[in-house]
């Protein structure tokens, strides 16, 4: 039975990158979410993008979506690995709280962007997440199409090593094997990024992509300056710390006005949390962390973050 | 007499959790029928299960509990009643009661007059009390993990409830589960059926309603059409099979509602890879089974398990998707294989130091250390009881047993520690013995898994293990209650079964004692592993509790001398003599308890002239000792056992006619010491005191 005999139900005329993105996002706009940009600091996942790991704190509900670059250091591979990125993008989804149809609306996504769901295999595969650096947990699948990972989903229940209530459903699109999968390539530098409408012509994701790749793997992999990176991780920590206590104090002293406590510069604090986070898993990628020391550099990143999530949810109290 | 039926919907439950749950809720609600009285005589519980629903079907329920009477009893008559006028005391009762106080009764018992009443009780509608306490069972299933999903985290599950079903008969008992209303809708397949509700008519007609809306509920069902649909798949390729694997079967079964089956291809290169790296990406990785030819080798075939039924370009889509995901799988692993070729195992000793083992302890390569003393010691243990083994390759398996650590693909395929470095051993031609100790080192993986296949392998598994076990100890991490996260108990299990199954001439306490010098620490060790032979005989080899606990009375330390002994007087109870000899046995420890509580001196049975049934006792038990302690050494258990059931009519008429703790204390003396001589002769494979007797 030779494949060509029937037409594969996902075709090289599917949506191309961009309008992949176009279409997640209209279609989450028009139930409610908000679309927000990428955050601008480097994170591993949409997860620590403040857009979820402040926004889920607290008793607020919130609808949110928006791309997030990711950085995965270690998982570079110098352009060569058809499947494996540096820095792939995340669809990221907060739904606060998740309404009782969160699934059903999950599928119609699906079909939104031209999966035929009757064509193909489809599971919900339990998969729990857990994010020890930010303090954060949840319960959840990976969602399986014909036995690829198509999207995790989570139903968060603690962040910042706070217990959420109420808790949210977040939903993480990989773009980029998403849509592999769509147009069928077997590189994920195939991809079709943009079609000029008038004449047809494709830049694909290896034009756009392919040689930052290449150069983040030398960087990551060869270049990293493992002394200047620890000197950098140090320094940003110690700052975080300073202001973490800072903050701690505000909150604490009786005599601070609201005013005081909400002109703490909570999201910069966070920031510097960040900075540290990306800095170990360069140094995580340039082999530079024993396994020993590595729990210990997880638990000092955590400490930021749980800080942060503290001073976060008082200030939202007021 | 009614039908009942109960479905809770919800999200996708994890595969691994669903069996559990189904018998656990279908016996929940089966005991709370029982509990209220409301379970017919000829009353069947039928359970179901999906990855969205759990389900439970009873018939013959009563739709109302029987009317009954209950007696109370209240203060005594004269309290409630004085001088004929009754009390306030009498007029609480009546209230409590739910009577009047005309119609409190006089009871008698022997410890005097007391009021009374009889109080009619009409029974409750079945659909009353199940919505009271239904909700409550269902809530109490147990999860492994469990989430919130509501606001103010009412209460905690596996997955939030969508949808709730609760029909007696027709009819819809009302009732309300994690802020869902029961009904009558049920919801079928997602794609299949869609979101339109599935109105169950009667609790009869549930699963062939799902049935239409492309739901099978039936477990076993679902698991003989996996079957079925697997060897069909495989039917279309000469000569295949496909690999049988129950527990990847029960996976897929939990996965599915509406199961088919897709037969996939791979490239033929991608055979050149080890069966096990191939066979692991696809069961553990891609919930696939693995194909093989007419000669028992792998094909470049693959079946996956579908929760869909498609059309031909769905059938050719499918298929393609799953073969491409497979496809980059291997490729990866191919990749992994190549580039640790590059640096061979014994090359990589050096860079163990920089993989921790423990925190406290040390590295893999302080780990590799202390195997290799503990290696060395094991050895001398067993070639002073005449076992040869090529020491060499053992120690030469132990130095390179955790570098396969440092591998790419061990890092890939972390289930495959060991076997991977066993493969790697072979193709860089370190030999067999070494390769094959190498790759069975984490053997038994489980209670009833193989142990490893030669000498070299078993004393590598037991070396990493005790050593592993006893380090943990020295600091403070022995498992307590159901904590142990360190797997301790699997490693003690694991030693326990290689010494229950190889030849190796070893006890529990050679073991240990290879681990050096005996200290507290291993007398806790030594302690730990007994703990676990005891599981071992009784959960893992089945033998009654009295028997394990009166074997291992006798001795714990020589494993399969304990089996040994264990069979033997699993035999020998089921004989009238040999329960007669055991409570009597007993009844000798009760004796010499009492006796060393009362600080009663035991003397010989030569001491006093002794009753003719002691003297026959004492000749009987003197004659028979020699013979049992003969068969006791050569291991004949069972002939042992059945000499010393010989022994029942002297020890009948002993205790039918003397009287033990006789008032003489010379006489008792000789008595007590007549049993304990009896008690000390025949203990020796088993404690019979610790049997039960009916």
């Amino acid at each position: 039975m030779p494949a060509s005999e029937v037409e594969l139900s996902t075709k090289p005329t599917a949506l191309t990158f961009q309008e992949l993105l176009f279409r997640l996002q209209s279609f989450w706009a028009e139930r409610g979410c908000i679309l927000q940009q990428p955050y601008d600091v480097e994170v591993g996942a949409g997860t620590m993008a403040p857009e979820t790991f402040l926004r889920v704190l607290g008793p607020k509900p919130y609808r949110v979506g928006y791309a997030q670059p990711s950085r995965r250091p270690a998982d570079g591979r110098y352009g060569e690995n058809p499947n494996r990125l540096f820095r792939h993008t995340q669809f990221q989804l907060i739904l606060k709280p998740p309404p009782a149809n969160v699934q059903e609306l999950y599928l119609q996504s699906l079909e939104a962007i031209g999966i035929d769901l009757s064509k193909h295999d489809l599971k919900f595969e339990e998969d729990n997440w857990e994010g020890p650096t930010v303090g954060a947990w949840g319960v959840g699948w990976q969602v399986m199409m014909d036995g690829m990972e198509i999207t995790q989903f989570t139903y968060f229940q603690q962040c910042g090593g706070l217990d959420l209530d109420p808790i949210c459903a977040e939903l993480t699109y990989g773009l980029e094997r998403l849509c592999a999968f769509l147009q069928d390539v077997d590189s994920v530098y195939d991809v079709v990024w943009a079609r000029d409408p008038d004449t047809g012509a494709v830049v694909t994701y290896g034009d756009v992509r392919l040689e930052e790749e290449l150069q983040y793997s030398v960087y990551n992999f060869e270049d990293a300056d493992v002394e200047k990176l620890w000197e950098h991780f140090r320094l940003y920590e110690q700052e975080a710390q300073a202001l973490l206590a800072r903050g701690n104090a505000v909150i604490a002293d009786e005599k601070a006005s609201a005013a005081d406590r909400r002109r703490f510069p909570l999201i910069s604090t966070y920031e510097l949390a960040l900075k540290c986070s990306n800095l170990f898993n360069v140094l995580d990628a340039r082999g530079a962390i024993s396994v020993t020391e590595r729990v210990g550099m997880i638990g000092r990143i955590r400490n930021l973050a749980v800080g942060v999530a503290k001073i976060y949810a008082q200030q939202q109290a007021l | 007499m009614a039908d009942f039926l109960f479905e809770i919907g919800l999200d996708e439950i994890p595969a691994r959790m669903i069996a559990g749950a189904e018998a656990e809720l279908g016996k929940r609600v089966k005991e709370l029928l029982e509990r209220e009285r409301l379970l017919g005589a000829a009353a069947e519980v039928k359970t179901y299960s999906t990855p969205r629903r759990l389900a439970v079907l009873i018939e013959d329920v009563r739709a109302k509990q029987a009317d009954s009477e209950e007696q109370l009893t209240g203060p005594s008559w004269k309290v409630a009643f004085k001088d004929g006028a009754r009390t306030a005391a009498a007029e609480a009762f009546a209230k409590k009661a739910g009577v009047a106080v005309a119609a409190i009764e006089k009871v008698t018992t022997a410890k005097g007059e007391y009021v009374g009443a009889t109080v009619k009780r009409v029974g409750r509608a079945a659909a009353e009390l199940l919505a009271a306490e239904l909700p409550k069972e269902v809530l109490a299933l147990y999860w492994a993990k469990n989430m919130y999903w509501r606001a103010g985290k009412p209460e905690r599950f596996v997955r939030p409830v969508r949808w709730v079903v609760a029909l007696l008969d027709g009819a819809v008992v009302p009732m309300e589960i994690a802020g869902i209303q029961a009904g009558n809708a049920s919801r079928g397949h997602r794609i299949l059926h869609g979101e339109s509700p599935v109105v169950i008519g009667a609790p009869k007609s549930y699963a062939e309603a799902l049935r239409v809306a492309k739901v099978v509920v039936d477990v076993a069902e679902r698991r003989q059409t996996i079957r079925k649909a697997l060897d069909k798949a495989t039917r279309t390729v000469e000569g295949a099979r496909w690999r049988e694997d129950e527990a990847l079967v029960e996976t897929v079964t939990h996965l599915t509602e509406w199961p088919t089956v897709i037969l996939g291809n791979f490239e033929a290169e991608y055979l050149a890879l080890p069966e096990e790296v191939l066979v692991t990406v696809m069961r553990d990785h891609q919930k696939y089974f693995a194909v093989e030819g007419a000669d028992g080798k792998l094909a470049p075939h693959f079946l996956a398990v579908l929760n869909i039924e498609v059309d031909r370009q769905g059938y050719v889509t499918i298929q393609h998707g799953n073969q491409k995901v497979l496809r980059a799988r291997f490729k990866d692993a191919r990749f992994f294989w190549d580039t640790d070729q590059k640096t061979q195992l014994v090359d990589r000793v050096e860079s163990l130091k920089n993989v921790t083992f423990q925190k406290e302890l040390g590295s893999y390569s302080w780990k590799t250390e202390q195997n290799l003393a503990v290696a060395r010691a094991l050895t001398a243990a067993v070639q002073v009881k005449g076992v040869t083994l090529d020491e060499a390759a053992l120690l030469k398996a132990v130095e390179l047993a955790k570098t396969d650590l440092t591998t790419e693909l061990v890092k890939e395929f972390t289930e495959l520690q060991g076997v991977i470095g066993g493969l790697y051993a072979r193709a860089q031609g370190l030999g067999d013995t070494v390769a094959q100790a190498i790759y069975d080192q984490y053997k038994p993986a489980s209670t009833d898994g193989d142990i490893p296949l030669t000498i070299e392998g078993q004393l590598l598994g037991l070396a990493d293990r005790i050593q592993t076990i006893t380090a943990m100890f020295g600091i403070g991490n022995a498992p307590t209650g159901s904590k142990d996260p360190f797997a301790l108990r699997r490693a003690a299990n694991a030693i326990v079964s290689i010494l229950a199954e190889s030849g190796l001439p070893l006890t529990l306490s050679d073991v240990v004692r290879a681990c050096g010098p005996v200290d507290a620490n291993r007398d806790q060790v030594t302690a730990f592993l007994r703990e676990r032979l005891h599981f071992f005989l009784k959960d893992v080899r089945g033998f009654a509790y009295d028997v394990v606990n009166a074997v291992l009375a006798a001795g714990a330390d020589d494993v399969r001398d304990a089996i040994a002994r264990a069979e033997a007087l699993t035999e020998a109870r089921e004989s009238a003599d040999f329960a007669a000899i055991s409570a009597a046995f007993k009844r000798i420890k009760n004796i010499l308890r009492q006796a060393e509580e009362k600080g009663f001196a035991v003397g010989a049975p030569s001491d006093a002239k002794l009753a003719p049934e002691a003297q026959e006792l004492a000749d009987s038990a003197a004659k028979l000792a020699p013979e049992v302690a003969l068969l006791r050494d050569e291991r004949n258990y069972g002939e042992a056992l059945g000499a010393i059931a010989t022994l029942r009519p002297a020890v009948d008429a002993f205790f039918d006619k003397v009287m033990v703790l006789d008032p003489d204390e010379t006489v008792r003396g000789a008595h007590l010491g007549l049993i304990a001589s009896v008690l000390a002769a025949f203990s020796g494979i088993a404690d019979f005191g610790e049997i039960v007797t009916g």
